[in-house]
């Protein structure tokens, strides 16, 4: 006979309901997440790339050398293209009577601050600035910070030292923030352009469509970096550069955004073809028939849709912004020394092989940390998108 | 057939002539910010060029006048004198390199798909096996590394360790061999990975299975049959690697102190040229038009599904 199953009367709906509760199902996100986790190239570059922008942030914090003091003097004085070594150093500055450490230096400058007299003007630079260029105020603490916890010591020159006796791993890390923040916010620039543009053409469609990617079109087919370069060199010349100076508008600020104004064309592409897709879909109509304007259905209801696809295209864009700024300096034309950048270094080793000697270091090291960047950045991009997006997986 | 091609190269023509009058328009008003017009130049220009200038730009009428007759010389392919090279004009400047940059640009472009193709191919064959695995990776690595830390890399390794080739210049056919391939070195990475994917895709079909029912030997299916269907998506790839190699080509021919249109246009942005610079940008802007024409056309010969125009 056939019996019904007895429900166990201790064990309540109650229960039941905890239990199921229990048994939660997996969200989208958190699936892509583990399928992310799994990726193991894509996670590696993922860590690798979070140790690197820790390090950039903070890089004043590290005991390292000044990445403009130069060491052109004599003797031990001397410090031009050392190779890598192991031999820790000193942070030290030019005083009046030879060099001397850099604390000695600061507390002497506290000294001259505490004993002039209030309102007047003291003619000497204080010692962070004539190690550090353009400091901002938290990088100020921060090398206070580093002054108390490591004292005047600084690491080995690991990475050598270059034509002007700069240390090569300081430089380096200096310029790791400098080409980091190129990436990220000429790429937030081009994000933004370029969803706001495909989402307003694909949103519409019709004729404000046809026009919107036609004009698009026509700007991807002209070689903008030739453009840019035009630009920038208008822009170089001393009376421009004054009067945005006026304006306060610095040259580094109009570089951003003329890299992330040229490379939101993909991203205006994508978009708009994923709001097509999504346009005419049930929860937008709702939308509509709640009442829902024009600007409340593309922010709240279309562009939370298009965030997987947008991170993905973003992961691949980021590396060929960083390689246009590496470029544009390699040629002399992005960041101005004395801030550095991954081009400017990778310049610098390439004006430094001569018949006579190669100085490895100066190519080397550069080259990898940018290779190294930009490979993971790719590996993550492709991790991203077959996390978020199985259909778009290649073979 | 032959009538829809000509409207279709027609209608490409006018919108590459749309998109240089764009380009040359943003560019003459560029020129023009600079405060008292693009003559107002640093002290070091002698008298004679700017007197030179001065007349032959019309500086002294009102600006759309301006605009007008030098859109109209431009369109004629004079792109006026230099700024800094005295008695030279842009049209000979770019001229001389020109005959640079095309050798390493069509060498690269040769060397780029002679070494994607078949890796590509190689990869595909042995699907999954430690070839294709190397293969993969090597290409993953030549599409990160960027041209002029491979450029450098190459120069160490070449000149210093192993001296087989010239450290730069131009003349020999010794001299191109490094510059192109560090040009053509992410270029065939990408084709590699494109081909790789498009020949698994075709691999997978029923007259590949038909050829190899015949009994065809498996390197005769895989260059006869497969690799026809597989060269679509790297065609198609043809034009955005023109614009690369183009762009590629500026640092190269920097770091190999080649005496191209690339290091032209570099020198005439850091000296401040902007004639040099504007005629290299339209220049630049002019064979980029023109390649992608040239692919799109060799796209429709090549695959007679694809209808033209879309």
């Amino acid at each position: 006979m056939w019996e019904l199953p007895r429900i166990d009367e201790t064990k309540s709906y109650g229960h039941m309901l905890a239990e199921a509760r229990a048994m939660r199902g997996t969200s989208l996100s958190r699936d892509a997440w583990t399928r992310l986790r799994r990726n193991r190239a894509a996670w590696i570059s993922a860590m690798f790339l979070l140790c690197l922008s820790v390090l950039a942030v903070l890089t004043p914090l590290l005991p390292l050398d000044s990445p403009q003091r130069q060491y052109l003097g004599s003797g031990a004085a001397n410090r031009q293209l050392l190779p890598p070594s192991w031999k820790g150093g000193r942070i030290e500055i030019d005083g009046p009577g030879g060099t001397i450490p850099l604390s000695v230096a600061l507390r002497r400058y506290d000294e001259l601050l505490r004993h002039s007299t209030v309102g007047a003007k003291v003619e000497v630079m204080h010692p962070f600035l004539r190690l550090w260029h353009d400091l901002r105020p938290v990088d100020y603490v921060l090398v206070r910070c580093r002054l108390r916890c490591f004292g005047d010591w600084c690491l080995p020159s690991w990475c050598g030292t270059d034509q002007l006796g700069r240390d090569v791993l300081s430089r380096l890390l200096w310029g790791t923030r400098v080409s980091l923040s190129v990436g990220a916010i000429a790429g937030c620039v081009s994000l933004v352009i370029g969803v706001f543009y495909g989402a307003i053409a694909g949103y519409f469609g019709g004729f404000v469509d046809a026009m919107m990617m036609r004009f698009v079109d026509v700007l991807s087919s002209i070689p903008f970096i030739f453009v840019v370069i035009f630009a920038i060199t208008v822009l170089g010349k001393e009376e421009i550069r004054a009067e945005l100076q006026r304006h306060g508008i610095e040259r580094i600020a109009i570089f951003y955004l003329l890299i992330g104004a040229i490379y939101w064309l993909t991203m205006a592409r994508v978009v708009r073809g994923q709001v097509i897709s999504l346009r005419n879909e049930p929860f937008v109509e709702a939308a509509r028939v709640l009442g829902a304007g024009h600007v409340r259905i593309i922010l709240f209801h279309l562009l939370p849709n298009l965030i997987s696809i947008v991170i993905v295209y973003l992961t691949l864009m980021i590396p060929s912004i960083i390689l246009f700024e590496a470029f544009l300096s390699f040629l002399g034309l992005g960041v101005e020394p004395p801030n550095v950048s991954w081009g400017i270094l990778a310049n610098d080793g390439i004006q430094a092989i001569t018949p006579l000697r190669s100085y490895w270091w100066l190519v080397f090291f550069p080259g990898l940390t940018l290779s190294m960047t930009l490979l993971a950045l790719n590996f993550l991009g492709d991790g991203l998108r077959d996390a978020l997006d199985p259909r778009l997986r290649q073979h | 057939m032959l009538r829809t091609l000509t409207w279709f190269v027609v209608q490409r023509v006018l919108w590459s002539c749309a998109t240089l009058w764009l380009v040359f328009t943003a560019t003459f008003f560029l020129m023009r910010l600079v405060p008292g017009g693009p003559f107002q130049l640093d002290r070091n220009v002698s008298p004679e060029i700017r007197r030179n200038l001065i007349a032959r730009f019309r500086m002294d009428l009102p600006l759309p006048q301006q605009y007008w007759e030098h859109l109209f010389r431009t369109a004629r392919g004079d792109l006026g004198p230099s700024f800094t090279i005295a008695d030279y004009s842009v049209n000979e400047i770019l001229g001389q390199g020109f005959v640079v940059s095309s050798a390493l640009g069509v060498f690269a472009l040769l060397g780029a798909l002679g070494l994607g193709v078949p890796a590509g191919v190689l990869s595909a064959a042995y699907r999954g096996r430690s070839v294709d695995r190397w293969v993969m990776l090597l290409a993953t690595l030549g599409i990160a590394v960027p041209n002029f830390v491979l450029a450098s890399l190459c120069i160490l390794v070449f000149v210093f360790v192993v001296p087989v080739f010239p450290a730069g210049g131009w003349g020999t056919w010794r001299q191109l061999v490094l510059p192109s391939a560090c040009l053509a070195a992410p270029f065939a990475a990408y084709i590699a990975r494109l081909t790789r994917t498009g020949m698994l895709e075709v691999l997978g079909q029923d007259y590949i299975r038909l050829a190899r029912a015949k009994g065809l030997r498996s390197s005769a299916i895989l260059v006869r049959h497969a690799l026809r269907g597989a060269m679509l998506p790297v065609v198609s790839y043809l034009g955005p690697t023109t614009a690369g190699i183009l762009t590629g080509s500026l640092v190269l021919e920097k770091v190999f102190a080649l005496p191209g249109m690339g290091s032209h246009f570099v020198d005439a942005a850091l000296q401040r040229d902007f004639t040099l610079a504007m005629g290299a940008v339209l220049v630049y802007t002019l064979l980029l038009s023109v390649m992608m024409l040239i692919v799109d056309i060799s796209y429709v010969l090549l695959d007679p599904r694809v209808k033209i125009g879309e």
